[in-house]
């Protein structure tokens, strides 16, 4: 076999096409950056004076309020969040279980999986904000705009995860629930949804919590909660109250998170 | 009397997993199916329940045509059939008792089966052959607690629960010690001749075979090459299920040695049977959707 020569030069291959077009896309995401901060206007002086602004807004929070009559206002709007992500877990997980069921392509024919995974999308698509939108736009102001627009966006959360894991089952399983001439619906029930079940329990903790935190935060535009106390305390410049408020929504967060997670861990 | 008659499948892939298989079992013989990994023992087994979708051939029980079935009358066939598994399959979070009963599911009506109602009659027989495999006192734990010979007998009990006229066994011993293999192949010998039904068993080990099957038939590449007796299981007849030769070219390349029973029968890798199986059993769940269509 022939000698070759030396080879003394090594360069990394590019994940682009070639070098050229390497540069050619970094310029462009460059050049794309400097239009949008172009077009937002952002300028030094307008974040200096941002700073001011936020510095003396801040100030004048200290200290929080908590007048009686405050607290009253404080723990209405709170009993009602955390009451509207209660039923609204419920609601959502018991319309979620048949759509995961139908998602999930191992156990759902393709049309019905093709439906199952087009609702999750549609309840994906959008923020809970704009869902509580449109919805405090059909059945107006109020904790039933809030209780429907975190159960509907429950389905795309707890139904896309559930689907997942009845897609990853052990299939042994349903095959020896099958080989016993189960008809389909006792094959679910007997060789499916044990192995999901701690999965589903986990997924409703989880989403009770992630609900808790959005049903802080849907009453900005009017459906209901602690978050159209806080957005009326801000109206009014009351922002000792905003204060209190927002450490109310922290420490009740916080202690759902801890909850969640105790209990998830607990079952899973 | 379970008849097969040229049963054929060809996975998706285009793998030929069987070339046309016939075979007839009846009475309470019991009938073992040997063959090296890949030779379509676990094909052929699904295939007769259609947990695998044959793609020509037939399957008759009691005359009753198996493989043109859908929907109910394939139900109360697979009834008439139990199934013990490689890896038992049992439903790991429920407890002994509901994977016994679970036996009984195509008895029972949905509503009852979620509440776990089942008849009182179902109930005392469950405890009756709870007994038989020696598990008394073991109804109430979860089937992931027991080792992995408790739960094949567990999926023994699931079986013989449903009062079969014949039970197909696929590599009931792959996952267990030689010893509680031996305590299963009793079990299930037990059961042929107290139950008055045949056994169809798909086997590894040939000694197993040898020592429990009233007849022996030997797969390879998909296809029957032997049919007959323990007796007439010869090293020329195990040579060409194992290794594909007539004994001339054995000793022609050197290689006739004489490996003894034990190296025949620890031979094919366990592995790569499973794993071959579940590769089709998924494409079977993709494609034709079992689920949706029982």
């Amino acid at each position: 076999m022939a000698a070759e020569p030396a080879r003394r030069e090594w360069t990394r291959p590019t994940a682009f096409y070639n070098h050229w077009v390497k540069y050619a896309v970094y310029l462009v995401i460059a050049f794309f950056l400097l239009w949008s901060l172009w077009d937002m206007r952002i300028s030094v002086a307008r974040m200096a004076r941002g700073w001011d602004q936020a510095a003396g807004l801040l100030v004048s929070m200290i200290p929080p309020e908590l007048t009686p009559r405050k607290r009253e206002l404080l723990v209405e709007g709170m009993v009602e969040s955390v009451a509207m992500a209660v039923v609204a877990t419920v609601i959502g997980v018991v319309v979620s279980l048949p759509v995961a069921f139908m998602a999930a392509e191992n156990v759902a024919p393709k049309p019905v999986y093709a439906a199952g995974r087009g609702l999750i999308t549609v309840s994906r698509a959008f923020h809970e904000l704009i869902v509580a939108i449109i919805v405090v736009k059909a059945v107006g102001f109020g904790a039933l705009a809030g209780v429907l627009a975190l159960s509907f966006k429950t389905i795309g959360f707890f139904a896309k995860l559930l689907a997942e894991e009845i897609e990853d089952i052990d299939a042994g399983q349903v095959d020896a629930i099958q080989a016993t001439g189960a008809n389909q619906l006792q094959t679910l029930l007997f060789g499916v949804v044990p192995q999901v079940l701690p999965r589903i329990v986990g997924l409703t903790i989880y989403r009770w919590d992630i609900n808790i935190r959005h049903s802080t935060i849907v009453g900005i535009v009017g459906a209901g909660g602690i978050g159209a106390t806080l957005l009326n305390s801000f109206d009014k410049y009351d922002y000792d109250f905003s204060l209190t408020i927002i450490l109310a929504i922290v420490a009740v967060v916080i202690v759902g998170e801890i909850v969640s997670a105790v209990v998830r861990r607990r079952v899973q | 009397m379970l008849s097969v008659t040229e049963l054929a499948k060809t996975y998706a892939s285009g793998e030929r997993a069987l070339r046309g298989v016939s075979l007839d079992v009846g009475g309470n013989e019991i009938v073992a199916v040997i063959g090296p990994s890949g030779a379509g023992k676990s094909t052929f087994i699904r295939c007769i329940n259609r947990l695998t979708e044959p793609t020509g051939g037939n399957v008759e029980l009691d005359g009753v045509e198996v493989t043109t079935q859908s929907g109910a009358e394939l139900r109360e066939t697979r009834r008439d059939m139990g199934m013990i598994f490689q890896e038992f399959n049992l439903v790991e979070r429920l407890t002994v008792m509901e994977n016994v009963l679970s036996g009984r599911l195509g008895y029972v009506s949905t509503w009852d089966a979620l509440r776990r109602k089942f008849s009182g009659e179902d109930i005392a027989r469950a405890y009756e052959v709870l007994e038989l495999v020696g598990l008394s006192g073991h109804e109430n734990d979860r089937a992931d607690e027991l080792s992995g010979g408790q739960r094949q007998r567990v999926g023994i009990a699931r079986a013989v629960l449903q009062r079969p006229k014949i039970l197909l066994v696929d590599e009931p011993t792959s996952s267990l010690d030689p010893e509680t293999s031996r305590a299963v192949m009793d079990l299930l010998t037990t059961i042929a001749t107290d139950d008055d039904i045949p056994v169809l068993i798909n086997i590894h080990e040939v000694s197993l075979a040898e020592e429990y099957a009233d007849r022996i038939v030997g797969l390879r590449d998909g296809e029957k090459v032997f049919e007959g007796t323990p007796a007439d299981l010869d090293e020329a007849v195990r040579d060409r299920i194992y290794r594909g030769t007539d004994v001339d070219q054995e000793s022609a390349t050197g290689a006739g040695s004489g490996p003894d029973e034990g190296a025949v029968a620890e031979d094919p890798d366990p592995e790569d049977e499973s794993d071959g199986d579940a590769g089709g059993e998924v494409d079977d769940v993709v494609t034709d959707g079992e689920i949706r269509r029982g």
